[in-house]
């Protein structure tokens, strides 16, 4: 395969994705527990916050992000017409 | 061709099939519940369990054997993104997950909430820098992708060093567990229960490879995740009368956070900055983000975990698996801190503060003290809690630093220790539940510890068979005498690993953080600038996976057997200094370093490999390596 402009413009939009992705994970993996104090002040039926997010809120925004990554990556591999054939 | 065909009816079937299963698994259960109903004693319905679960998985393994290459090594490509979830989340939990982990959770509140951010978020790694090119590129084993990306076998055989040393660190831990769980639930010696999991792990992954082993790592997860939420549903219906713990512990955690600042009884917490939902007392935030940090890389690098996505039929569905792998390895994740608190609550309220003045107040404790008293897993007055006399002797006998005689008369958080691993262990007990569910929850841990270790043999194998003996010893062999060397070889494994469990039994948390320390700094900067970086070249990704996984080892080694003092300890960035289950956060730094500063004073990869790079990015084409196509020329 050639290395086309096409092509670079695929892996352009795949790169940024990927950064996108890898944003979200840092925020949810560190950035917020920084925050814990902070976050501790909150109760929300009966979690402080701070540990909610360690303990269930990150875990779920992980989840999803990964469905959304494998959606959205699919999506770029057939605007570029280079997802599998079924 | 025949073959294929039944291969398809079955994968087109795969709801029905397990849909039975699990309904068969959950009859059994309430069977064996009214067995004892009837008088059975515990024992038997222990062996019941045990035999009858260790039967099927090993039936499913028969079932699947296979004298097929691709069969073996990577399930023929045809296991949907769903299943192959199942199968990951089987292989992913493991004894240390399913019994070790709520009980640190229980012992060290927020700061054992690493391991539950660790060892999910490297999932969004894997799907968004590993598996979906991995996947592609086709490999059988991990070191096949730095063969071919890294200029032969060479790199081949740095990674075979790499795998063989993380799995079977982590291979052993898993071999402990199964020992434990076999003990407690056949009331056998630990050194033959390490023997009665290894003939499952062996019956398991032996005669069909790969595709055994996902077949029955799927079974394995449906028992394990059944037998992780049962008793604590019970549980928080028992004390909030809602039957879904992960949301209303919140109201536990506050009452055990009032109780740290009021009762006498709890003086290490009163006044302190400790306690459940307290940051950072018992690990500081070097250690704890570091902690994550390893555990996170080294997912993306743990190779029996990687291998598990070369099984799916399309580049697509391994991005989309790994996605389900982490939504059925998040239902026990986020389950484990419920478990912690609710235990916690039960200690809290139950057990400590209790009078201790006589021996009747004594015998008044909840029975569950004694029962895991007597097998040394909870102590009373520095004794083993095995009954309410030998509790009143220990505390009657309590000396002052000065040496008086000071009884103790009032169970304080001080006089009372229960072993991490006993909170889910004896969860069934303290709710009150009959022998039956205790039984159940054994039988989830053999699962989950049987599962991973089927995963990490078949991946220490994979490599000795396919990389070692076919690739580098003997390109000529015909595809029966690789089957044959890749089972001899698994035997061999399993034994070794079996026969350092037992002579060296360790902390099974301890050595399963060091595994994922060890792949990621070995692994992670190979496989990622390999795919991302072009300019990488094979001299910069050798030096550095060697680099990485030197100075990690020696880290380890160095403050764990040595005397060598922790890194950073008393400067700003921390004040335990570097423990060295985060060894990783030393590693994987140095490895990206030196990968990328070697890569630059070196020439640039050849045209032909950078065509290699393109093709891997794409998921069209079909795999790049195949059975029939060489390696590409450097």
């Amino acid at each position: 395969m050639q290395a086309s402009p096409r092509m670079e413009e695929y892996w352009r939009k795949t790169r940024n994705l990927m950064i996108t992705s890898l944003v979200i994970w840092a925020i949810f993996s560190f950035v917020i527990h920084f925050f814990v104090y902070f976050l501790n002040q909150i109760v929300i039926g009966g979690f402080p916050l701070g540990f909610y997010m360690a303990a269930q809120g990150s875990l779920i925004v992980f989840v999803i992000q990964i469905f959304w990554f494998a959606w959205k990556q699919n999506k770029i591999d057939e605007e570029f017409g280079v997802a599998e054939e079924e | 061709m025949a073959q294929q065909a039944s291969q398809d009816v079955f994968v087109a079937n795969l709801g029905k099939i397990y849909g039975y299963y699990t309904g068969a698994f959950l009859a059994f259960v309430v069977v064996l519940a009214i067995l004892e109903q009837l008088g059975v004693p515990g024992y038997v319905l222990g062996y019941l369990f045990v035999l009858l679960t260790i039967a099927v998985y090993a039936g499913i393994g028969y079932l699947s054997r296979t004298a097929q290459v691709s069969e073996y090594y990577v399930a023929g490509r045809r296991v949907p993104a769903f299943y192959n979830g199942m199968a990951t989340a089987a292989d992913w939990m493991s004894a240390a997950s399913f019994i070790g982990m709520a009980g640190s959770l229980y012992a060290q509140g927020y700061d054992g909430l690493a391991f539950i951010l660790g060892w999910t978020g490297g999932y969004v790694l894997v799907a968004v820098l590993v598996a979906p090119y991995l996947r592609k590129f086709g490999a059988y084993t991990v070191p096949d992708f730095l063969a071919a990306r890294y200029g032969g076998n060479f790199a081949r055989f740095i990674g075979v060093i790499i795998l063989v040393s993380c799995s079977f660190i982590y291979l052993m831990g898993q071999l402990t567990g199964t020992g434990l769980v076999a003990a407690r639930l056949l009331g056998i010696p630990f050194e033959y229960g390490v023997f009665v999991g290894l003939v499952g792990i062996l019956v398991c992954s032996m005669l069909g490879g790969m595709r055994a082993v996902t077949w029955t790592q799927v079974a394995q997860y449906i028992v394990l995740i059944i037998a992780y939420l049962i008793p604590v549903v019970i549980l928080s219906t028992q004390k909030t009368g809602i039957p879904i713990p992960q949301i209303v512990y919140g109201s536990i955690l506050q009452e055990i956070t009032t109780l740290e600042r009021t009762a006498s009884y709890l003086a290490p917490f009163v006044g302190e900055a400790k306690g459940h939902a307290t940051p950072f007392w018992f690990r500081d935030p070097l250690n704890f983000f570091g902690l994550i940090f390893c555990l996170m890389v080294g997912t993306a690098s743990l190779p029996h975990v990687i291998m598990r996505f070369f099984t799916t039929p399309s580049v697509r569905e391994a991005r989309q698996s790994v996605g389900w792998s982490l939504l059925f390895i998040f239902i026990l994740y986020f389950t484990a801190p419920a478990y912690a608190v609710f235990a916690k609550y039960e200690v809290f309220t139950n057990v400590l503060g209790r009078d201790l003045s006589s021996l009747q107040a004594v015998a008044a404790l909840p029975s569950w003290i004694f029962t895991y008293g007597k097998i040394g897993m909870v102590k009373i007055c520095g004794a083993n809690a095995a009954s309410p006399e030998a509790v009143f002797a220990a505390c009657q006998a309590v000396k002052d630093a000065a040496g008086n005689l000071a009884p103790v008369t009032t169970l304080t958080f001080n006089q009372f220790s229960i072993l991490p691993d006993t909170v889910v262990l004896a969860t069934p007990e303290i709710a009150g539940l009959p022998y039956v569910i205790a039984g159940l929850v054994a039988a989830g841990g053999l699962a989950a510890a049987l599962s991973t270790a089927d995963g990490l043999l078949l991946a220490i194998a994979n490599a000795l068979s396919h990389d070692i003996y076919y690739k580098m010893l003997d390109p000529q062999a015909p595809t029966a005498r690789r089957l044959i060397v890749a089972r001899v070889l698994l035997i061999f494994v399993a034994l070794l690993a079996a026969y350092t469990a037992i002579t060296l039994p360790q902390g099974i948390l301890i050595f399963v953080s060091w595994a994922f320390s060890v792949a990621a700094s070995g692994f992670f900067p190979a496989l990622v600038l390999g795919v991302f970086w072009k300019r990488c070249t094979t001299a910069g990704a050798i030096a550095g996976m060697i680099a990485g996984y030197a100075i990690c080892v020696f880290y380890m080694f160095g403050t764990e057997y040595y005397g060598m003092a922790r890194w950073f300890q008393g400067t700003w960035l921390s004040r335990q200094g570097l423990s060295n289950i985060a060894s990783g956060v030393v590693g994987i730094p140095v490895a990206f370093l030196v990968t990328i500063v070697v890569s630059l004073l070196t020439k640039p990869p050849s045209k032909e490999m950078q065509d290699f790079i393109d093709q891997i990015r794409i998921p069209k084409g079909g795999p790049v390596m195949s059975e029939e196509k060489p390696a590409i020329a450097h």
